[in-house]
């Protein structure tokens, strides 16, 4: 049997629906003070001593050797076309949730870059003042109800939920731009991306060697602050989502510090 | 004895510090909104004043000791982040640790201003929540997205501090309660040795 663009999409519902299925079941912790919910733990570290394999060899000496040959406007110039390339996917996940503000800002993000922007190389549309696009389709599936998930811990991407992981495999193929099976030479976009993230590997490594590197558990560290920060991204605006975030330390459960 | 001038004197007096006297604990326990709101705004205001300073990184860690110090409850700091370890944990260990612990967040949270050079916190909005107020603010870094950085200031420590602060949505307490937990973990649950390992972290 060849493989035609129409027996990856068959396969991909397929395996999609299958995914979301079991996303469906409840999730006794989702959305509450930085709970874990953590199943496949064992699993999951395993990944991660990959993820940690290939930061160390790869990932992390290649994006430090990249924002350190290449100038800083080139590394943005090639963080911004990689994030006009995504606008198209943008609009569509936006769309998806209803959001058509969103939309639009992408649609217009998208027409601005592309045209005046140099194929989006340069990011004219921030200087307008047109708001920065960010969604996804893991956000789609927040916005239609389901729930977050286990956390799992993806091989090459690292932590994720798995609603968010359904939603990186969908968005893969919900982007016309940035990924065409049959002609891997038109992956330009996968590229573009991998270049968008070695860029903030590199920009940001003090953070990230801190995690990974410097904590008593990098597995621990980058699940919990991957959790918090997903979800206070998904709450957004949403005021009692986000107030539901907070824990109070005074409201202390084993005793009153303040009893001398 | 005491004449009569003398009373009236005494009487006039105590009866024009009383007033002071009563109003002073009342001012300080009661937090108000603009009173947290305020808090933020120094502790930004002194966060700031060090990001434009030009002295070494350890000063810069020592100045954010002392902000640190002033401007946080760190005794609940430190008791939450040991989590449930700080029930078994005796009082002198809770002191060192607190101790331990202080240096430990001023240095890995001091040694990062040099990232923040030529950038600014903003106090955006305040509103209360149920263990005192929430101030949120904006870090603008020069190169990067805006984000979200927001204080919780309570006064159940007596004073008006913060207790909690939030990037993006990552809780400084849990981040390093997890981090505290995987210490003592590593460590069969050695308080003593989960403690003079952290004094010594840099």
């Amino acid at each position: 049997m060849r493989l035609t663009p129409r027996c990856y999409f068959n396969a991909c519902a397929l395996i999609l629906s299958g995914m979301l299925s079991a996303c469906a079941a409840p999730n006794p912790d989702s959305g509450t003070t930085g709970e874990v919910y953590d199943p496949y733990e064992s699993t999951n570290r395993k990944v991660h001593a990959l993820n940690i394999e290939v930061d160390r060899l790869l990932f992390r000496p290649a994006s430090k050797g990249y924002v350190s040959v290449i100038p800083e406007p080139i590394v943005n110039s090639f963080t911004s076309f990689s994030k006009n390339l995504s606008m198209p996917r943008n609009m569509v996940d936006a769309l998806l949730q209803g959001d058509a503000k969103t939309a639009f800002h992408a649609l217009v993000r998208f027409t601005i870059n592309t045209t005046v922007g140099f194929a989006g190389l340069a990011d004219p549309a921030t200087t307008f003042e047109i708001p920065q696009v960010d969604t996804d389709f893991g956000e789609v599936l927040h916005v239609w109800g389901f729930a977050e998930g286990p956390y799992v811990e993806l091989p090459f991407l690292g932590p994720s939920t798995q609603r968010d992981a359904v939603g990186v495999i969908a968005d893969l193929f919900t982007s016309p731009l940035t990924f065409s099976p049959v002609r891997p030479v038109k992956n330009i976009g996968v590229w573009a991306e991998l270049l968008e993230r070695m860029g903030d590997r590199g920009n940001y490594s003090d953070t990230i060697d801190s995690i990974l590197y410097e904590s008593a558990d990098s597995y621990a560290q980058a699940r919990v602050i991957y959790l918090q920060n997903r979800r206070f991204e998904l709450a957004g605006d949403d005021e009692e989502a986000y107030l539901g975030l907070y824990d109070d330390p005074y409201d202390d459960p084993y005793e009153d510090p303040y009893a001398e | 004895m005491p004449s009569d001038f003398q009373f009236r004197r005494m009487f006039l007096t105590t009866a024009l510090v009383a007033p002071f006297l009563t109003a002073l604990p009342l001012s300080a326990l009661a937090l108000t909104e603009n009173g947290a709101r305020g808090l933020v705004e120094h502790l930004v205001g002194e966060i700031n004043k060090v990001i434009v300073s030009t002295g070494s990184d350890n000063s810069k860690i020592r100045a954010f000791e002392k902000i640190f110090v002033r401007y946080a409850d760190v005794a609940i700091m430190a008791r939450y982040a040991m989590g449930v370890d700080a029930r078994r944990a005796s009082k002198s260990q809770m002191r060192s640790f607190t101790k331990a612990f202080q240096g430990y967040i001023s240095r890995k949270y001091g040694k990062r201003f040099r990232e923040f050079v030529g950038g600014r916190i903003e106090v955006k909005t305040s509103r209360k929540i149920k263990a005192g107020y929430e101030i949120r603010s904006i870090a603008y870094l020069s190169g990067q997205a805006p984000f979200d950085v927001t204080f919780l200031v309570s006064d159940k420590s007596g004073k008006d501090k913060f207790f909690n602060m939030y990037i993006e949505g990552v809780n400084l307490l849990l981040t390093e309660r997890t981090e505290i937990g995987a210490m003592l973990d590593k460590r069969k649950g050695n308080i003593d040795q989960m403690i003079a390992d952290l004094a010594k972290l840099s």
